[in-house]
C-alpha cells in the first residue's frame, strides 16, 4: 500500500491547476486492466478527477515524457515523480532535455510497485484488483476471490530499491525516505562468479529471446538521442531486426555503453521488456564496474554533475586490470 | 469423431515429431509458452496462449531471400533458398488460426510470396479448442469462436481426454495416421466443454467490445477523430504489439554487406517506428500520432476495405498483455468506436 | 587429410601518432611481427568506438587490439584517458557477456618503442592463436 492516496496527489494537482501554478498534470490513469497505468496528460480538472489514478501499478517513470511535452505545450507542467524518477529527472536535467523552469515536481513516496506478471502468475483470468491495506482483492474467474499480499508481487527493481529519497522536487507529499543500503549488486556478482561458459550460456539463452522491439531503448530516460545509430540507415550499424545472435549482443552491449555512467538504474528496462529479459543486469554491470573502479557514482543524485565515462583521472586502471579484477579472489 | 486418453499425448507426439518436425506450444522458466520443435520430453503447454503466435514458423522475423557475390567487375546472384519440408504445428489457438488466414490474404494474393507459400503449402495445423480463456481475451468482438473446428484437425482436451476432429483431407489423412492412439469418440464430452467454454466468454472483461463500427469505407469516420491526439499521447513508439501480433505482416528489405559479398534479407517492420516506410524525404508519418493512427487504422478499416471485411486483429490479447503503457486495440475500439457514424 | 594450421585474423588499431609511428619503426628496424596482423590507423585511440571492435569481430576478426600513446602524451591531451575508461568498460562487459576476455586488449606504444610494437603483436597473435576461431563473437553471414 502506498503511504500517501490518491486524493491526496488529486487535491495537490487540482490546487496547482486551478491557482495557476501549471496549466498541464502528468501522472497516470487506469490502464485496460486494474493492473495497469497508463501515463497521461491531464489539463482538464473533470478529467483528472475521473480517470487519474495513484496505486500499487503507477511503475511507470514518467520523466521521459517531460522532453516530449516541454517542446509541445505552453506552461508549466505538473509531474508526480517516485523517489528512484527523480534521479531520471535530474540526469535529464543535466543533460539539458528540458528546462527545470517549465516543471512543477511533485515528489511522491513510494513503497514499491507490484509487478503485473508476477500478480498474472499467480491469479488466473483477472477480473478486477481492489486495494485493501496491504493486500490486494483480486476477483478471478477460476479461483473466485483470491487475497494477495502486495509484498510478494512486488516488482524486482523494488525489492533491490536504490533510495527512497527524492533526488528533486518543488513539492513533497508525506514523509521522505532514506538512501536505502540495497543488495542491488548481488545478482550482478552472482553471474561474475560463474565461468566463462556459464556467463555465455546464460546470456547467450537471455539475449536470444529478443524481439528488437527496442521498448527498452524508447522507455528509457536514458536513451534520448534524437535519432538512435540503430534506426538510422547511414549509421552503418542499422539494424531493425534481430537478425541473428551477433546483432542481438551488438545491439544490447552497445546500448548499455551508451548509457553507462548516465543509467540510474530506474529498472524500466526490464519493467516493460515483453520476453523478461533481465536488462538491468547489464546496466548495472556497468554501475558496479564505475563504483569500483572510479569511485562509487550514482547518476542523477545531483544535477549537473560529469558522467565517469566523459571524465577521467590521471591514474585510473589500466583496462587489463579492471577486466582481471578479482581473478585471485 | 476420435479420442484418445492425456496420458497418451507423449507417445503420440513421440509418434507425429519422428514422421514430421513438430512444433508445439512449451513452457519456459519465463513464465510463458513459445512454440518449440519438439524435444524428448517437451511437454504440452497448458498456457491459455503462446506468448508470440505462430506466425513466426510461416513468415519469420528475419529471412535471407538472395544473396550476391562480387568478384571483380562481376555479380553472381546465388539462390539461397532450400526446400522446404513438411511439417506440423501442433496447439495454435483458433484466434491464431484465423491470423494465419490473414497472412494468407496478404501473402498468397497475386504476386505471391513463394517464401511464405512454401511453407504454408508444408504445414498442417492442428488446432487446440479454447478452454481457459483469460482476460485478455476479445476474439469473439471479431466473430471467431474459440472452441468450434478449425484449421486442418482440432483438438479439444478434457480433464482426462484429447478430443479429435479433422477439419480438411489433410487432417483426415493425419488422423488416420494416427489411428493406433485413437478410438472412436461421440461428441457428449466436447459439446458439454463448448457450452462450458461459451459461459466463461461471456464473463470476460472484454466481451462486450464490438467491432460493428468499424470495417471498410469508415476512414473519413475515424481518420481526423480528434481522440487520436490523446490515446497516442504516450505511446512510446517501441514495437512490441507489432512484433508479438499475430497477423502484423510488413517488413523491411534490407541488403547485409559481408564484407565478401551481399545478403538480401527481410525482416519484420514496425509501423510503430521513425524509420518505417522511409523514403528520400524521410517517414511519411511525421509524429507519433500518425504511425499510431496507421496501426489501428490498417486493422480495422484498410485492410477489412480489402479484404472482404475480414479484419486484421483476431483477439488474442497480446498487445494488451505486454504493451508497457496499457494502450492498446481495445482502447482504441471503445474510444473511437462509441461516436462512429 | 591434412588440417589446415590456423591463422588469426587480427585488426589493430593504432593511434596515428604514437602507435602507427612504433609500427613504422618496426618495420625499419626489420623486426619481426606476423602478418595476420591488420593495422587500422586512426587520429587518436580515443576515435575509436566500441562499435568499431564489435563489428571487426562481426567481420571475421578473432582477435582486436588497440595500440595509443602512454598516458599523458596524448597528441590531444587526453584523448587515451577516455580510451582507457572506456575500453576497460567494454571489455568488462564482453568478459560478463562470457565472451574470452583475451581477445581484446588496450596497449599504449609509443613511436619510439618499435621494438615494443612488435613485441606485443607477436605474445597477442600468440595469445589469440591459442584460444582459436572466435566462436562468441562471430556473424555466420560474414564467414560464408
Amino acid at each position: 500500500m502506498q503511504s500517501v492516496t490518491r486524493q491526496d496527489l488529486l487535491d495537490t494537482a487540482l490546487e496547482k491547476l486551478a491557482d495557476g501554478t501549471v496549466s498541464h498534470v502528468l501522472g497516470w490513469s487506469r490502464g485496460t486492466f486494474d493492473y495497469e497505468a497508463t501515463p497521461t496528460l491531464f489539463s482538464d480538472p473533470d478529467t483528472l478527477r475521473t480517470a487519474f489514478v495513484w496505486n500499487d501499478f503507477c511503475g511507470a517513470n514518467l520523466s521521459k515524457y517531460l522532453i516530449k511535452h516541454t517542446r509541445r505545450l505552453e506552461g508549466r507542467l505538473l509531474v508526480f515523480l517516485k523517489p528512484c524518477d527523480t534521479y531520471s529527472f535530474n540526469q535529464l536535467l543535466t543533460e539539458h532535455r528540458f528546462e527545470r523552469e517549465r516543471v512543477f515536481v511533485v515528489g511522491v513516496p513510494c513503497n514499491g510497485m507490484a509487478d503485473p506478471r508476477k500478480l498474472k502468475a499467480q491469479a488466473d483470468g483477472i477480473l478486477s484488483v481492489t486495494a485493501e491495506g496491504d493486500t490486494l482483492s483480486v476477483e478471478t474467474l477460476y479461483d473466485g476471490t483470491r487475497t494477495l499480499a502486495v509484498a510478494d508481487l512486488l516488482e524486482e527493481r523494488c525489492l533491490t530499491c536504490k533510495s527512497r529519497r527524492h533526488a528533486a522536487y518543488d513539492l513533497l507529499l508525506g514523509e521522505e525516505g532514506e538512501v536505502q543500503d540495497s543488495a542491488r549488486f548481488d545478482e550482478v556478482a552472482a553471474i561474475e562468479a560463474m565461468s566463462p561458459d556459464e556467463r555465455f550460456a546464460f546470456w547467450q539463452k537471455e539475449l536470444s529471446r529478443c524481439i528488437r522491439c527496442n521498448a527498452c531503448r524508447d522507455v528509457c530516460p536514458a536513451c534520448t538521442c534524437e535519432q538512435c545509430v540503430f534506426g538510422n540507415p547511414s549509421s552503418g550499424v542499422e539494424n531493425k531486426a534481430a537478425s541473428n545472435e551477433f546483432e542481438e549482443k551488438l545491439f544490447h552491449i552497445i546500448r548499455a555503453l551508451h548509457v553507462a555512467g548516465r543509467c540510474t538504474d530506474c529498472g524500466e528496462c526490464s519493467r516493460v521488456c515483453p520476453q523478461g529479459i533481465p536488462l538491468h543486469l547489464l546496466n548495472r554491470k556497468f554501475i558496479k564496474e564505475i563504483n569500483e573502479n572510479y569511485g562509487v557514482y550514482q547518476a542523477g543524485a545531483e544535477v549537473g554533475t560529469r558522467a565517469p565515462l566523459v571524465d577521467f583521472t590521471l591514474d585510473d586502471p589500466e583496462a587489463e586490470t579492471v577486466v582481471r579484477r578479482g581473478d585471485d579472489a | 469423431m476420435r479420442k484418445c486418453a492425456l496420458s497418451v499425448m507423449p507417445d503420440l507426439l513421440r509418434a507425429v515429431a519422428e514422421a514430421t518436425p513438430l512444433y508445439l506450444p512449451v513452457d519456459t522458466d519465463k513464465g510463458d509458452a513459445l512454440f518449440t520443435r519438439w524435444f524428448e520430453g517437451a511437454d504440452w503447454s497448458g498456457a491459455c496462449n503462446t506468448a508470440r503466435g505462430p506466425k513466426d514458423l510461416f513468415f519469420p522475423q528475419t529471412e535471407d531471400l538472395v544473396a550476391f557475390k562480387t568478384a571483380g567487375k562481376t555479380v553472381e546472384v546465388l539462390d539461397i533458398r532450400r526446400e522446404q519440408e513438411d511439417f506440423v504445428v501442433f496447439g495454435v489457438r483458433p484466434c491464431d488460426v484465423k491470423a494465419i488466414e490473414v497472412l494468407d490474404r496478404v501473402f498468397l494474393s497475386e504476386p505471391v510470396d513463394s517464401f511464405y507459400a512454401a511453407r504454408r503449402n508444408h504445414a498442417l495445423i492442428v488446432t487446440a479448442a479454447c478452454s481457459r480463456p483469460t482476460e485478455t481475451c476479445f476474439c469473439g468482438t471479431f466473430g471467431i469462436d474459440p472452441t468450434a473446428l478449425c484449421g486442418d484437425v482440432t483438438v479439444w482436451k478434457t480433464e482426462d481426454h484429447v478430443y479429435w476432429q479433422a477439419a480438411t483431407e489433410q487432417g483426415e489423412r493425419f488422423l488416420a495416421a494416427l489411428d493406433g492412439f485413437l478410438e472412436d469418440a461421440d461428441d457428449t464430452a466436447v459439446t458439454a466443454q463448448r457450452a462450458q467454454t461459451a459461459a466463461l466468454l461471456s464473463r470476460l472483461p472484454l466481451h462486450s467490445l464490438r467491432a460493428d463500427a468499424f470495417g471498410g469505407g469508415k476512414t473519413e469516420a475515424f481518420f481526423d477523430h480528434p481522440a487520436w491526439d490523446t490515446l497516442s499521447q504516450s505511446c512510446l513508439g517501441c514495437g512490441t504489439c507489432t512484433f508479438v501480433c499475430p497477423t502484423c505482416q510488413c517488413y523491411d528489405i534490407k541488403d547485409f554487406d559481408t564484407g565478401h559479398g551481399v545478403v538480401r534479407y527481410r525482416c519484420w517492420d514496425s509501423c510503430m517506428y521513425s524509420d518505417f516506410t522511409k523514403m528520400a524525404h524521410g517517414n511519411p508519418r511525421l509524429t507519433q500520432k500518425e504511425r499510431f493512427r496507421q496501426r489501428f487504422m490498417h486493422k480495422l478499416v484498410y485492410y477489412p476495405e480489402n479484404n472482404d471485411g475480414l479484419f486484421s486483429c483476431v483477439g488474442c490479447g497480446r498487445c494488451l498483455a505486454k504493451c508497457p503503457i496499457s494502450m492498446n486495440i481495445a482502447t482504441v475500439m471503445n474510444t473511437l468506436g462509441g461516436d462512429a457514424r | 587429410m591434412q588440417v589446415k594450421e590456423f591463422k588469426p585474423l587480427i585488426v589493430a588499431f593504432c593511434c596515428n601518432w604514437c602507435s602507427y609511428a612504433g609500427a613504422d619503426l618496426a618495420g625499419n628496424n626489420r623486426l619481426n611481427y606476423p602478418a595476420e596482423v591488420k593495422i587500422i590507423r586512426v587520429p587518436c585511440s580515443c576515435r575509436v568506438n566500441p562499435t568499431f571492435i564489435l563489428r571487426a569481430f562481426q567481420r571475421g576478426a578473432d582477435g582486436v587490439i588497440l595500440c595509443g600513446c602512454h598516458p599523458g602524451d596524448c597528441h590531444y591531451t587526453s584523448g587515451n584517458y577516455y580510451t582507457r575508461r572506456r575500453m576497460a568498460m567494454l571489455f568488462s562487459m564482453l568478459d560478463y557477456l562470457g565472451i574470452e576476455r583475451e581477445r581484446t586488449r588496450v596497449e599504449w606504444v609509443s613511436a619510439a618503442e618499435g621494438a615494443k610494437f612488435a613485441a606485443t603483436m607477436n605474445d597477442f597473435v600468440q595469445t589469440v592463436t591459442a584460444l582459436g576461431e572466435n566462436k562468441r563473437l562471430e556473424d555466420l553471414r560474414c564467414k560464408a
